[in-house]
C-alpha cells in the first residue's frame, strides 16, 4: 500500500534529532509492550508481515504523531481483536476507547499467490528495472524505488514473499536480490555522483532492463 | 497501593493505561505470561546490545581470518561469538574503505540487526532518519557529526526484506597494538549504524 510508513525520499520531517546516553527502554510500559507483543505473535501465530501490515494501517496522523513502541501497542491489539482472541468490548471496557489499525484494504481470497519460483532468474551484473506494481496490500517494494533501474549485486537467501504471507498467511519462497541504485537514478535533483542506494527486492518486483 | 517504580511521578498517561490493560487481558487469557515479558524485557535491557557487535568488530579488527569469515557470511561469523536470534537469521556484514561508507536505514519500517546491536535508538526509528537517509546521505550524515569527504563514496543500505546490514568501521589509526578488549571499547553503535566513524 502507498501508505504513511513508506518513508523513503520523503521531505519536509527536519533534522534528526539524537537523544546521547539513550536507553533501551524510555518507560516501562515499552519493555512490557516489546515483551508481551514477542509473546503474543508467537502464541497467535501472527506472522511478521502481518505485524508489519497492522502497524501500516494505523491511522497516519496516528501513526506520524506515536512512538515506536505505541505502533507495537497499537498493532498487537488490532490483531488479537482482528482473530478474536480479545474483544474490542473488552479493550474498550478497561480505557475507554482503544485506537485500533484500520481493516486490511484487500481481501485475502483476492490476493494471487502467483507462480513458485524456482531457480534465481537474475544474476550478479544484471541491469534490472522496477515493476510499476500497485497493491493496496503489504508490501516490502519501497515507493521510491518503482520504475527504477538498478544492478543485481547480490544474490540473498529465498524467503516469503510478504503480500502471501501477510494476507493468507502461506509461505512461498522466492529469490530475493540486493539491487544498487545510483543517487541520480533515483532523485533527478541530486548532485551527489558518488553516492547509491542499495534495496533488497523481491523477484517479483523486478524486470529485466 | 502506591507506585513506587520511580517512572510515573504523575497519573498515567493514555499510552501507559492502554499497555497495561492490553497486559493485564493477555495474560488474563493466558496468551503471554508476566514470566515470558520479564524475560524478554531483562534480555534486551541487558545482554542483548550493542556491545555484541562491537566484540564482533573488534574480532575482526584483529583476526584478518575472521574478518574475511565475517564478510564472507555474517551469520555465521557472528555465532562463532555466540550471538544470534529474532532479527539476525541474514546478517550481512559492510566494510567501510578508505574510498567507501557504508550506513544502514529501513525505510518502511525499523529493521535493524538485533543480536549484535540490541533495539534501535530513537532517532533510527524516526520519519526524519528514514525518509532522509536515502535522498540525501552525505548532507544528512553531516548534519549528524559524520563528514563523508565527496570523493568518499557512500552506500546505503535500505534492509527491506530478509537481511539486516552491520557495518564494519574502519580501525581507527595509532591502535596497532590495542587488544581486542581495548578496541571493542573504542567500537560505538553508531559506528556499526554508519553514523559515526569511530
Amino acid at each position: 500500500m502507498d501508505g504513511v510508513h513508506d518513508l523513503g525520499g520523503m521531505q519536509g520531517f527536519g533534522p534528526v534529532e539524537v537523544e546521547t546516553d539513550e536507553p533501551v527502554f524510555h518507560y516501562e510500559w515499552e519493555g512490557r509492550t516489546f515483551g508481551f507483543a514477542m509473546g503474543t505473535l508467537g502464541a497467535g501465530g501472527f506472522n511478521t508481515p502481518m505485524f508489519r501490515h497492522a502497524i501500516e494501517r494505523m491511522d497516519p496522523g496516528h501513526y506520524l504523531t506515536s512512538s515506536y513502541f505505541e505502533h507495537w501497542l497499537t498493532a498487537v491489539a488490532t490483531l488479537v481483536v482482528e482473530a478474536g482472541m480479545i474483544s474490542r468490548t473488552e479493550l474498550d471496557a478497561s480505557v475507554g476507547a482503544f485506537p485500533l489499525a484500520r481493516s486490511p484494504a484487500v481481501d485475502a481470497d483476492d490476493v494471487e499467490i502467483g507462480r513458485r519460483a524456482g531457480e534465481p532468474r537474475f544474476a550478479v551484473g544484471d541491469a534490472v528495472r522496477v515493476r510499476d506494481l500497485q497493491f493496496a496490500g503489504h508490501t516490502r517494494c519501497p515507493r521510491y524505488v518503482r520504475n527504477r533501474r538498478g544492478v543485481v549485486v547480490r544474490i540473498e537467501p529465498t524467503a516469503a514473499v510478504p503480500e502471501v504471507e501477510a494476507h493468507r498467511r502461506e509461505q512461498l519462497l522466492e529469490p530475493t536480490y540486493g539491487v544498487r541504485f545510483e543517487a541520480a537514478e533515483l532523485w533527478s535533483d541530486s548532485t551527489d555522483a558518488n553516492a547509491a542506494v542499495h534495496v533488497d527486492l523481491y523477484e517479483r518486483y523486478l524486470d529485466p532492463a | 497501593m502506591t507506585d513506587d517504580h520511580g517512572h510515573h511521578p504523575g497519573p498515567l498517561t493514555d499510552v501507559e493505561r492502554r499497555a497495561r490493560a492490553l497486559e493485564e487481558l493477555l495474560i488474563e487469557k493466558g496468551i503471554v505470561s508476566p514470566e515470558f515479558i520479564d524475560s524478554v524485557v531483562e534480555a534486551y535491557a541487558q545482554d542483548i546490545g550493542p556491545m555484541n557487535g562491537a566484540r564482533v568488530i573488534a574480532r575482526a579488527w584483529n583476526d584478518p581470518a575472521y574478518k574475511q569469515r565475517l564478510l564472507d557470511d555474517g551469520t555465521a561469523a557472528i555465532a562463532e561469538l555466540g550471538f544470534g536470534g529474532p532479527e539476525g537469521d541474514h546478517i550481512v556484514a559492510v566494510e567501510n574503505t578508505p574510498s567507501v561508507h557504508n550506513v544502514v536505514v529501513c525505510t518502511l519500517c525499523s529493521c535493524y540487526p538485533w543480536p549484535v546491536l540490541g533495539l534501535p535508538p530513537n532517532w533510527y526509528k524516526s520519519p526524519p532518519y528514514r525518509s532522509r537517509m536515502v535522498r540525501e546521505p552525505r548532507a544528512l550524515l553531516r548534519e549528524m557529526g559524520c563528514d563523508v569527504p565527496d570523493d568518499v563514496e557512500i552506500r546505503v543500505w535500505d534492509s527491506s526484506a530478509e537481511v539486516r546490514y552491520l557495518v564494519v568501521p574502519e580501525r581507527p589509526a595509532g591502535t596497532e597494538r590495542a587488544g581486542e578488549e581495548e578496541l571493542a571499547g573504542m567500537v560505538t553503535r553508531d559506528a556499526m549504524i554508519g553514523v559515526a566513524r569511530p
